[in-house]
């Protein structure tokens, strides 16, 4: 089939501040594609899913090459007589979680998760958490959130799960004094690191939402404040600020610049000396600085191209080109949240075309046409565009990868070596 | 609503998109909200393929339910035409779009574009995907078929003529359809007989339009293609085969099926064509694999096909029998009949792992999700039928048909099974701290002990099973020397012959009193 490219791509919208919105076929995920990482960074935790046998399939076939003697996560399938209203969709969903919670007598969070088809036919999922809760008290809690492709793309899953969970945080004992609040789930090693690095600064109040176990819920007030570790978590700044937390404003931690930057705007809040900031992370910075050599010899100069997937683009689109050289020919993103991301924006090289949305057939037309060294974007488009003898470093490895921290630094920099490096291997 | 752990099929315009994957110069407009896109990644990386699946989506998102979805399709619809300019054109909803009722079908239709339109309703709350991969086949079929031929009878062959067959079935995303193709194609290319159009794999509209001008159809996969090629019968005449040649016997039924079908004589393809099959089942290594209880599940052709080579060419015991697919439930009935095992016919993942859990096989040969209940219960298993994962898309030649296909499925199922020394020898010394019963030696690291949720779990479900039976002490301890993949019959066995002679607690003598009842 001849694929009749248009020449040149005009920007449907360009809006006054540069960014590039177009709206057409969306490549991406819906928000319940955060259960794949989700219920393994909450252990006791389990992710039912209330929708139809898409949202069912679209989870298996993600997780499903792994194989699980006990999933963490399941779907209660609508069928034609729950639309029809035969049966009491409210009924049907405490069968299910009853006959779920008799099987695995170990969970002790259960969201029910929202999906398109839930949401369409407007299935009321918060009141059904709030009957289960009470139902089931005080050995589960039940809660809810909607990780639908309606409302949200991929990692805005992960959001809205964080941001379910924020209602229920204790409240922090007023006389323990401030707090430090890292939002955004975090590799455990990674987690482990920051922890040891904000206790060296003198920040030993120091809580990670999500928790490792739905026992360890960190408990919130006046005087927390919360250091964000990911962009996409709009809802959950939002309800932590409702709550009386007050945000860090930050650029993300990726790379040795980002991260101490990031940790610094934290060690300001908590009114840690300039000096001692400086001594203890400078040694960190400066062995991320190293890692990163090599990458840079490798990397610099080339051209890459980001197509939107998890709202990450942006912080890794500044670490390639500040601290790996590497120039941006454009940087997608599904959505772009412009208060989180302003010390981000600040720090990108000028006349950068960001895109935010995506009509994907335009956008490959702007890719091929651009002919880029790297491109990053999902798996419906990696391997397609390798056969089209483009060099692709597919995007959702960064969600499930190690990256953040100065020990990670080298790491997340060799994730977009590697597929360049192959390149140069293989003699087939 | 189902609690569906895992879902054996996919909605039914998964089954569509396999369709129009399969084909060339066929597009696919999906009325579908944003996310629903994760299907090119079944296409892209599971079955690695290196262009992106012939699917524009709408990819609606809530912002726009509250505008002009109806709009929307249309523009996706002329967009996708022009861009890359198909023969013909798929148009339908996905499970969300269903609900908002925009109609695509006929949308698209009143576009008015100078290509057939194939409108495809797939009612996502009640089918599923093989159901809309048949239906896609059997509609684009009907369209493009029946516009050549007029629905003229189908002139009879002229003497001297090779006969002319199409082969149907293969598609995108199916177990192992790439080299089943290439095996049939080359079995029926020795017969003489020319193959004219295969479909849907690789197939164009253009080719649909000459279905009519074979003699006869083979079907590859009923499941796919049965709807189809019924259609055909009735339109063109053309006879089908029925036969699915999985196995040794089957492959040669199937040799002789096709070769009455095109008049020509099978026995020269049958006397040269061999499978190591034959030979390596009767070989004495393979004495130990005899009477080992197998519980099978899959779609049915698959399945049916299997417990045949189980017992007929391995040796095996099919100690239960299964399909997700309700469709085909009556082949599944009647080849259960045969075995005298009670059919299970579920798409619910938790009632085939209960039977698995209850009938303890030795080995289970099923789909991608009999894999996690094997690892839950620590039996060897082996995939023999969709869903199945990337592993399942090999690159190596892997037919599961014909005379290559039944070498494969030899090495396939014998493989998880413990080898027959290690298995002499843990039934004799049990003290080993090496090699444990629960872990073949040639796997490396081998599957995993049943889980302790399971472990748990078990003297539960026997409690209630035999609410008065308890084992004694040295009963219990015996238990655990008789080899690890027969135990948990032994167990079974055990209790029942309590049970019926009301002894309320099983010594030493019960068990082997009932070992001396049952046999081994």
């Amino acid at each position: 089939m001849t694929i009749h490219a248009q020449a040149c791509a005009v920007p449907s919208t360009s809006s006054p501040d540069g960014v590039l919105r177009q709206r057409g076929q969306r490549e991406v995920f819906c928000g319940l594609t955060g259960i794949v990482w989700l219920h393994r960074k909450i252990q006791d935790a389990f992710f039912l899913v209330v929708g139809s046998r898409t949202c069912a399939h679209l989870i298996q076939s993600a997780a499903g090459v792994m194989i699980f003697a006990e999933p963490r996560f399941a779907t209660a399938i609508m069928e034609e007589r729950d639309l029809a209203g035969l049966v009491d969709a409210n009924d049907e969903l405490d069968r299910i979680v009853a006959q779920l919670l008799a099987r695995r007598p170990d969970i002790k969070l259960l969201f029910l998760v929202g999906s398109c088809p839930s949401e369409v036919i407007k299935l009321d999922l918060s009141r059904a958490a709030l009957r289960l809760s009470q139902r089931f008290a005080p050995g589960v809690r039940v809660l809810n959130y909607s990780g639908s492709g309606i409302e949200t793309t991929f990692t805005q899953g992960e959001d809205a799960c964080l941001a379910s969970l924020v209602p229920v945080l204790p409240v922090a004992d007023r006389a323990s004094g401030p707090s430090l609040l890292v939002v955004g789930a975090l590799a455990d090693v990674v987690e482990d690191q920051f922890r040891r690095i904000f206790v060296s600064l003198g920040i030993d109040q120091v809580a990670f939402l999500p928790p490792r176990r739905s026992s360890e819920l960190p408990a919130i007030g006046l005087e927390t404040r919360v250091l964000l570790a990911q962009p996409f978590l709009g809802d959950t700044a939002r309800a932590l600020e409702e709550r009386g937390c007050r945000r860090i404003a930050a650029p993300f931690p990726l790379g040795g610049e980002g991260t101490a930057l990031w940790l610094a705007a934290a060690a300001d809040a908590f009114g840690v000396s300039r000096a001692h900031v400086d001594r203890t992370l400078a040694p960190l910075q400066a062995r991320a600085e190293r890692a990163l050599a090599r990458y840079r010899a490798q990397l610099a100069g080339r051209r890459v191209f980001l197509f939107p997937d998890s709202q990450i683009e942006i912080p890794l689109a500044r670490f390639l080109a500040r601290e790996i050289g590497m120039e941006l020919v454009e940087v997608g993103t599904p959505y772009l949240h412009r208060e989180h991301l302003a010390s981000e924006l600040k720090l990108l090289p000028q006349g950068v075309l960001l895109s935010e949305g995506q009509d994907v057939e335009r956008q490959l037309d702007r890719c091929r046409a651009a002919r880029p060294d790297l491109v990053v974007c999902g798996l419906g488009l990696a391997n397609p565009l390798e056969a089209e003898g483009l060099t692709t470093k597919w995007s959702i490895e960064l969600i499930f990868t190690p990256i953040q921290g100065f020990e990670q630094a080298g790491d997340l920099a060799e994730l977009f070596a590697r597929p360049l490096l192959r390149q140069t291997r293989l003699a087939v | 609503m189902q609690l569906s752990v895992w879902t054996y099929e996919g909605p039914p315009h998964i089954g569509a998109m396999r369709i129009a994957t399969a084909m060339r110069d066929v597009h696919y407009v999906l009325h579908a909200p944003q996310g629903d896109t994760y299907a090119d990644l079944l296409f892209t990386m599971i079955e690695r393929r290196d262009r992106r699946p012939p699917v524009t989506y709408t990819t609606f998102q809530a912002r726009d339910l509250g505008g002009d979805t109806a709009d929307l399709l249309q523009s996706a619809v002329r967009a996708a035409y022009d861009r890359f300019q198909p023969q013909a054109m798929l148009v339908g909803a996905s499970c969300t779009a269903e609900l908002i009722q925009d109609d695509p079908g006929g949308l698209a239709q009143a576009l008015k574009l100078p290509i057939p339109v194939i409108p495809l309703e797939l009612p996502a709350y009640q089918r599923k995907e093989n159901w809309g991969a048949s239906e896609t086949f059997y509609r684009i079929v009907r369209a493009l078929a029946a516009s050549s031929a007029n629905g003229s009878p189908r002139r009879p062959r002229e003497a001297g003529a090779r006969p002319v067959c199409n082969l149907l079935g293969p598609t995108a995303l199916g177990f192992r359809h790439r080299d089943d193709l290439a095996e049939v194609t080359r079995q029926v290319v020795e017969l003489g007989i020319e193959i004219n159009v295969v479909a849907p794999w690789n197939a164009t509209p253009a080719d649909l339009a000459r279905l009519p001008q074979a003699d006869f159809n083979i079907v590859l996969y009923p499941e796919i293609a049965a709807t189809a090629a019924q259609w055909l019968q009735r339109q063109f005449g053309q006879p089908s085969t029925r036969t699915i040649p999985i196995g040794v016997t089957a492959t040669r039924e199937f040799i002789a099926e096709v070769a009455a079908l095109a008049g020509v004589d099978a026995s020269p393809v049958l006397a040269r064509s061999e499978s190591r099959l034959p030979w390596y089942s009767r070989s004495v290594d393979s004495t130990y694999l005899t009477g080992k209880r197998v519980f099978i599940f899959g779609d049915a052709t698959h399945a049916v096909a299997a417990a045949r080579v189980a017992t007929q060419e391995l040796g095996f015991e099919v100690v239960g029998l299964g399909t997700y697919a309700r469709e085909f439930a009556r082949e599944i009935r009647e080849a259960a009949a045969i075995y005298g095992v009670e059919p299970v016919i579920t798409d619910d993942y938790l009632e085939v792992e209960a039977r698995v859990s209850e009938l303890r096989p030795e080995l289970v040969l099923g789909t991608q999700m009999e894999r996690h209940i094997a690892k839950r219960l620590g039996i060897p298993c082996a995939v023999i039928s969709a869903p199945c994962h990337v592993q399942d898309f090999p690159a190596r030649y892997s037919p599961q048909m014909g005379f290559e296909g039944a070498n494969v499925l030899f090495d396939t199922w014998v493989h998880p099974l413990m080898m027959g020394l290690e298995e002499h020898l843990l039934g004799m010394f049990r003290e080993d701290h090496e090699f444990a019963d629960h872990a073949p030696s040639h796997l490396g690291a081998a599957p995993a002990r049943p889980s302790e949720a399971v472990r748990s779990a078990e003297p539960a479900a026997v409690a209630v099973s035999s609410a008065a039976l308890s084992w004694a002490t040295d009963a219990e301890r015996e238990l655990t020397k008789i080899p690890f993949f027969v135990r948990g019959k032994a167990r079974r066995n055990t209790e029942r012959f309590a049970r019926e002679r009301n002894v309320n607690l099983i010594t030493l003598e019960t068990l082997y009193d009932a070992k001396a009842h049952f046999g081994r």
